[in-house]
């Protein structure tokens, strides 16, 4: 027995209140531990390799390590001032050391990413750098005239910056002055803020089709009786299990313009042999390869969600006297919103990243965001401006989520 | 004693031979026939002298393998078939192991290696085995007799040709052709494209077939559009048309007007896990013999001077002369355009964008 003035306190004399924080946190330290395998592994497997490979978007130490002595030299030049003597110097230092460690090339790749041409300029220059003499301005613009041009050293001030918004900036096609400034990429190279815009008008496409076309596809499965509806989510199911490469080249046969479905439109006469319909490599392809592919998760959440919608309900509504599109509509429909919000966000998300089948049936003006990123990635070798374009389509992605949560909220998306 | 120093050196020798084959050596090229051309001719034979074994990998060209292995300091390419460009660029950057060119043996009337290549096949990092070709090929079934299309102006003339048109998805190659076909001659195409009216110029012939255009990837593809029905004319590389023809009995004939000719190049990624195999690999397959062999699987012209001389005939057909269907025969070269490594190392960032942006334009 306790006194009333005192805390309360266990058999063994322990305040209740610190045994009973012990225990709990006893119990979430269980828990703690049997998660953290997984989270251990989202940290090591997705977490850093992401933000490191991010980080390249905004960081680029290459020029700074590899010529130092330049970039120090350039750091405080105006941009619009005459090239100096010191500056040169500095340039001839680091041409003939970068050469030494082999590096040289990576140092042009990063020259010419802001003035095409240069690569060939500090290779070359590179190359002839030893036997320079002072003065040394005189001695590069003998070997070149572009040593001579402000543009090259501008080139220079910008791919000096270890902490460079080039990147950045060249993902929203925008391109980054050296003098700080911003402007926009001139017409004939703009690309990635109108492959962003048929990103998202594509998911919308896609999300939308997938929404007419599952919708009552799910509510069939969900008011069947359970044997019949098994046989059919199986239908649904099967092609889900289907490696995605597959599906994608079972629709090049489909659709392409000596294939199954321009035979049969002209073995019924709707076009003719010379006429055939181009409906592949190019957008229709891709947002009808799109939607077939990811029907099944916005079907799968409706199933889900309509199961546990009691058909009473409806009874009840056209009993009372609805007309069975009122009592849809007002009863049934809000009851389901739960799943169509689950698999809208499913398969938008799933299709903004979507990459192998815009690649194999995209032909040209049905290239998304993700191919120009693969196209950084594995052709130019640009990782950096891949890493901004991943970052600015992440930034595009968290918006939409954030829209999704003020709009339908979050903790109102029902996954099963 | 004679006998006993013979049998210890054998010994020696099989023992070393025993320690030398634990190595089973990675090489990655183009895949389809080029591939198999390599693998009958280099592969095979060297996997019976050495004792060793291949395995072989494909891949679509580039350098985002090589400089993915390397960077991530887990590389598992031995041996790679680049295009020249990536080769001087990987050397540039460090990715590339250097090759010493005194391991190449000599041309068998002893000239040695460096005399006996074409000039420009050996560079710092890497050791060129064939000339290939970019040029384009039609279906004879669509396109007849004096119908047929001649120069590399024909390609880019859909209403006179009608019909859509494959290009591989890259500004290599396809401005240059389109500069030709617009009148520019073979040895002023680089300064044409190194002038911004000069690109304008190149995009504005890609703009006539931009709407009938059907883009490739993989060097496989071209035969099998056309083969498909789904494009008319395509751009492709020689050695995969004439294989169509040759071996599938195709009805594909190629244009060599204005064709794009260039290296392919063996190079060894930086820390390849068998460095010395792939080295020993790399010199037997260059020798003059097998670079001779390699010709009569695939068109392609070899790399040695003296190779030529060997080149015989199809592998399975003694009355098809492979000498005629080379890029280099002086019938197809007449126009031919060289690539430059240097122009594309320079401007293939800017190409590329220009490219990407009118592409989805």
């Amino acid at each position: 027995m306790t006194d009333a003035s005192g805390p309360i306190v266990t058999a063994d004399g322990i305040p209740l209140k610190r045994k009973l924080a012990r225990a709990l946190f006893r119990s979430r330290a269980r828990a703690f531990g049997l998660a953290f395998p997984l989270i251990a592994f989202i940290i090591a497997a997705f977490i850093i390799p992401l933000i490191s490979l991010l980080w390249q978007g905004v960081h680029d130490p290459r020029y700074a390590t590899y010529m130092p002595r330049s970039a120090a030299a350039v750091a405080n030049w105006d941009t619009v001032s005459p090239i100096t003597e010191k500056m040169a110097a500095a340039m001839v230092a680091d041409l003939v050391e970068a050469r030494k460690s082999r590096m040289i090339g990576r140092v042009a790749t990063r020259v010419n990413r802001e003035l095409p041409g240069s690569r060939s300029l500090f290779t070359s220059s590179a190359r002839v750098a030893k036997k320079m003499k002072p003065p040394y301005l005189e001695a590069l613009v003998k070997k070149s005239k572009k040593w001579g041009q402000l543009a090259t050293w501008r080139a220079v001030k910008i791919s000096a910056k270890v902490y460079t918004p080039a990147y950045l900036a060249n993902a929203v096609d925008l391109k980054y002055n050296a003098d700080g400034s911003f402007s926009l990429q001139d017409t004939k190279h703009r690309i990635n803020l109108k492959l962003l815009g048929r990103t998202l008008q594509i998911s919308l496409i896609v999300t939308l089709a997938c929404l007419l076309l599952g919708y009552p596809v799910a509510y069939m499965l969900s008011t069947l009786p359970t044997r019949t509806s098994n046989l059919l989510l199986i239908l649904v199911l099967l092609p889900f299990w289907t490696s995605l490469l597959v599906r994608t080249t079972a629709w090049i046969a489909m659709l392409q313009s000596q294939g199954v479905i321009n035979d049969l439109f002209v073995l019924f006469g709707v076009t003719t042999d010379a006429e055939r319909f181009s409906m592949i490599y190019n957008k229709t392809g891709v947002l009808i390869a799109m939607t077939h592919i990811l029907l099944p998760f916005m079907i799968l959440p409706l199933y889900s969600v309509m199961k546990t919608i009691p058909p009473s309900y409806v009874r009840a509504a056209k009993s009372m006297g609805a007309h069975p599109s009122t009592a849809f509509w007002r009863v049934y429909f809000p009851q389901s919103v739960p799943g169509i919000g689950a698999g809208a966000l499913l398969v938008f998300i799933l299709a903004i990243g979507y990459y192998i089948t815009p690649a194999l049936v995209g032909g040209q003006d049905g290239q998304m965001i993700s191919n120009i990123i693969d196209f950084h990635m594995r052709k130019s070798l640009n990782w950096n401006l891949a890493a901004a374009l991943g970052l600015v389509l992440l930034v595009v992605v968290m918006f939409f989520f954030w829209i999704y949560d003020r709009v339908v909220g979050i903790d109102n998306m029902k996954l099963g | 004693m004679k006998l006993k120093t013979l049998l210890t050196g054998s010994a020696v020798a099989a023992l070393i031979a025993g320690a030398a084959s634990a190595g089973t050596l990675t090489v990655v090229s183009w895949g389809g026939a080029y591939t198999k051309s390599q693998v009958e001719a280099y592969q095979k034979p060297w996997m019976a002298k050495t004792g060793n074994k291949i395995v072989s990998d494909d891949y679509n060209g580039g350098l985002a393998e090589v400089k993915s292995q390397v960077e991530a300091g887990n590389v598992t390419w031995d041996i790679v078939d680049v295009e020249m460009s990536d080769a001087v660029r990987g050397c540039d950057e460090g990715l590339l192991e250097p090759i010493d060119p005194s391991i190449l043996p000599p041309a068998p009337d002893g000239t040695p290696a460096t005399k006996d290549f074409v000039p420009g096949a050996i560079t710092d990092c890497g050791v060129a085995n064939i000339v290939w070709s970019t040029i384009y090929a039609y279906d004879t079934t669509k396109f007849k007799g004096d119908n047929a299309p001649k120069t590399m102006a024909d390609f880019f003339n859909v209403k006179k040709f009608p019909g859509k048109r494959g290009l591989r998805k890259t500004p290599k190659a396809n401005l240059e052709m389109a500069l030709a076909a617009d009148g520019v001659p073979a040895d002023k195409i680089y300064d044409v494209l190194g002038t911004p009216e000069g690109v304008d110029r190149a995009f504005k012939v890609l703009d006539r077939i931009k709407n009938d255009a059907v883009w490739w990837e993989a060097g496989a593809q071209p035969p099998q559009l056309l083969a498909d029905g789904e494009v008319a004319m395509t751009t492709a590389y020689n050695g995969r048309i004439f294989n169509a023809v040759a071996a599938e009995h195709k009805p594909f004939k190629i244009v060599w007007d204005a064709q794009i000719f260039d290296f392919d190049v063996w190079v060894i990624p930086k820390g390849a896990p068998h460095k010395d195999l792939a080295m020993d690999f790399l010199a037997f397959s260059t020798d003059t013999k097998r670079l001779a062999d390699q010709a009569s699987w695939i068109s392609y012209g070899p790399a040695r001077k003296s190779s030529s001389a060997l080149v015989g005939s199809f592998h399975n057909d003694p009355n098809l002369k492979m000498g005629p269907q080379m890029p280099t025969a002086p019938a197809n070269f007449k126009t031919a355009i060289q690539n430059s490594f240097t122009f594309w190392a320079d401007h293939q960032d800017e190409l590329n964008a220009r490219f990407n942006a009118w592409l989805a334009s």
